[in-house]
């Protein structure tokens, strides 16, 4: 077990929401310098239009995380359509980098049988799937945020079995939907193509509450994503005694060096797990957290410690 | 030009009879479990009712498609397999699938049998759609709604399989396959379930000013004023507020129906080989009248003849309906 625990690694996911260039730049120096995350993804996964105001600045911030120490991950966009997103796929595929993470078919497509992560939009939901994308040349697998505990452990048995690294979400908003459509921009009254870039205003998502002031989902340009941030903490060694060898941390507008720290802390049995949950719902402030998907429950739902075995 | 083949939907065995009378070219139906993404109480076959529904649909002409469109979790493969093994059996003319695993299955297993990739695989460029046609021989991509017309029309140049367009019924917002709204609120999975919005879990509360909450799951999915119709709460078709949209507002899509109907011809023209209708939860009637109707108006447009659309347009008479992407790329 405690083997196993040491070699746990803590990953952060790309940034879903639109933070501008500066504010990555200072985001990323920090997590280079004081988180302990093992790996890093980085890119834009959501939407094609606001690549050009950050990619200019990937190849300064792989520098400076690959000389913290951090493996660097570039993903590839969930939603190919446009021939400007054909062509990015196809640009990061090409990429000769022993790392890069696929979220759509077009991207397997472009990369062929060289090495490449499969990303939580791949949709490898059982063991089936992911023999399959082993013998095209995937080596590690991020299994989709609403997959159950007892499907997890089953894939990631699989997955293992065949040399592939295994990846679950344990802290951030879930994302529950793609569209076409760009839903912060029909909020403002425009179209996708004429945005203007609304979705900078909501480094966290635009709230969205039901006509009785529930809050229930966020909108992230053309994402919609869950109110609740995915909290698997408590889960944290029943992943690892499952299999699961890497736990993603996605980027929310909160401390994620102190997300990645408190995370850390249990992984390496240095807190005690109901402390250090404790400490991750002050650092969420108001938002609450959920494991309903581990659960095989509704997603939004927080199933309470006691009955959690 | 292509063939224009209609695709229709069938819940039942008895809206299987009726599309196959109705002229359907083709019915797509799926059995009654997860395997398929209309996992709904009261629809769909017994692996006998399937025997008897191909033998029916093959004496008068017609395909039978199987739609396995759903993604297996870990460790409940099998009964995706058993279903392709018995379908197989049975006599398909073709599985519509999404999950990759239960693909790679059926090509190895069922070579024989045609695979089309289902909506639900959200392949939408033409490297993803040539992914599935290189690795397993998919025959046919059913495309997302999300495509113009001139898009469509490239993507055909790039591929070597056939393309189908859903033409008519519930336009769906969300990228096919890649939907967990409901499994949030619900606890049931679109993907892994087949489960959408589920009626379990819907409830109508009347309010005292006379005004009407649809909910699913407790939540409040709409609110609806006594003069106003309540519809049904499907998630991305309710109504939300935001911080600057405190009124309320269809924060996705209004609830409005697909009807391509105007755009048969142009769909044809761009190398369209099929036209799918959606409803398998439809009522035998409205299948009779849909499927009718637009049989009628692909034989006069394959006689190349003036089509009388007002038919197709009266079908959703009272409703409101849309062109959506198909029309232009601003619905984006």
């Amino acid at each position: 077990m405690a083997v196993t625990e040491m070699t746990t690694k803590l990953t952060l996911g790309p940034i879903a929401y639109h933070w501008s260039a500066e504010r990555r730049r200072d985001f990323y120096a920090r997590i280079a310098d004081e988180a302990p995350v093992d790996e890093v993804y980085l890119g834009e996964v959501i939407c094609s239009k606001r690549a050009p105001f950050h990619e200019g600045e990937l190849p300064e911030t792989i520098e400076r995380l690959e000389r913290a120490g951090k493996t660097v991950i570039v993903s590839t966009l969930a939603e190919v359509m446009l021939k400007r997103e054909r062509k990015a796929t196809d640009d990061l595929a090409a990429m000769d980098a022993p790392e890069i993470e696929v979220n759509n078919a077009a991207g397997l497509y472009a990369r062929g049988r060289r090495p490449h992560r499969i990303g939580p939009f791949m949709n490898a939901y059982n063991e089936a799937t992911i023999a399959w994308m082993a013998g095209q040349g995937a080596t590690h697998v991020c299994l989709p945020t609403e997959l159950p505990a007892e499907a997890i452990a089953v894939a990631a048995a699989a997955a293992r079995d065949v040399g592939l690294g295994v990846e679950v979400q344990v802290f951030g908003r879930a994302s529950l939907a793609v569209s076409a459509r760009c839903y912060h921009a029909r909020a403002h009254g425009r179209t996708k193509d004429n945005c203007r870039f609304v979705c900078e205003d909501d480094p966290d998502g635009m709230p969205l509450s039901t006509r009785d002031d529930a809050p229930i989902l966020r909108v992230n340009g053309i994402q919609t994503q869950s109110e609740s941030y995915v909290d698997l903490l408590p889960e944290a060694d029943r992943l690892v005694a499952d299999g699961v060898t890497h736990l993603r941390l996605m980027p929310q507008d909160v401390d994620m060096v102190a997300v990645a720290g408190v995370f850390r802390d249990v992984l390496d049995g240095a807190l005690p797990v109901d402390e250090a949950d404790g400490r991750l719902g002050l650092l969420s402030g108001a938002v609450n957290l959920s494991n309903g998907f581990y659960h095989g429950a509704a997603g939004y739902r927080r199933i309470a410690m006691i009955a959690r075995t | 030009m292509s063939l224009a083949e209609l695709i229709c939907p069938a819940g039942t065995p008895a809206a299987l009879r009726t599309a196959v009378d109705a002229g359907a070219d083709a019915v797509y139906c799926g059995f009654q479990d997860a395997t398929n993404a209309r996992n709904f109480p009261g629809l769909n076959f017994t692996p006998d009712e399937l025997a008897e529904a191909v033998a029916y649909a093959h004496a008068r002409g017609t395909k039978v498609l199987l739609a396995l469109n759903t993604y297996p979790p870990a460790g409940k493969v099998d009964l995706w397999r058993q279903a392709a093994d018995t379908a197989a059996r049975l006599g398909v003319d073709a599985f519509i699938v999404a999950d990759m695993g239960v693909a790679d299955y059926i090509a190895r297993t069922h070579p024989g049998v045609r695979l089309h990739l289902s909506v639900q695989a959200a392949a939408s460029s033409p490297e993803a759609i040539r992914y599935y046609c290189a690795h397993f021989g998919v025959r046919r991509v059913v495309l997302p709604r999300i495509l113009t017309i001139p898009e469509i029309r490239q993507i055909k140049r790039e591929i070597p399989c056939e393309i189908e367009t859903f033409i008519f019924g519930n336009h769906g917002l969300m990228v096919e396959g890649r939907c967990s709204l409901t499994n949030y609120l619900t606890g049931q999975s679109t993907n892994m379930d087949g489960v959408c919005s589920p009626a379990s879990d819907v409830e109508y509360a009347r309010h005292e000013d006379g005004s009407m909450s649809s909910q699913l799951a407790g939540f409040t999915i709409d609110r609806f004023g006594p003069e106003e119709k309540a519809g049904y709460p499907t998630i991305c078709k309710g109504r939300y507020t935001a911080p600057h949209r405190p009124e309320g507002y269809y924060a996705f899509e209004e609830p409005v129906s697909l009807n391509l109907s105007r755009l048969l011809p142009e769909l044809i023209d761009a190398g369209v080989h099929a036209f799918k209708i959606e409803g398998r939860q439809r009522s035998k009637s409205y299948v009779r009248g849909v499927v009718r109707a637009f049989r009628a108006a692909v034989d006069d447009i394959r006689a190349g003849r003036q089509a009388n659309m007002a038919d197709l347009v009266a079908l959703t008479e009272g409703q409101k309906q849309t062109q959506g992407a198909f029309e232009t790329k601003k619905w984006r």
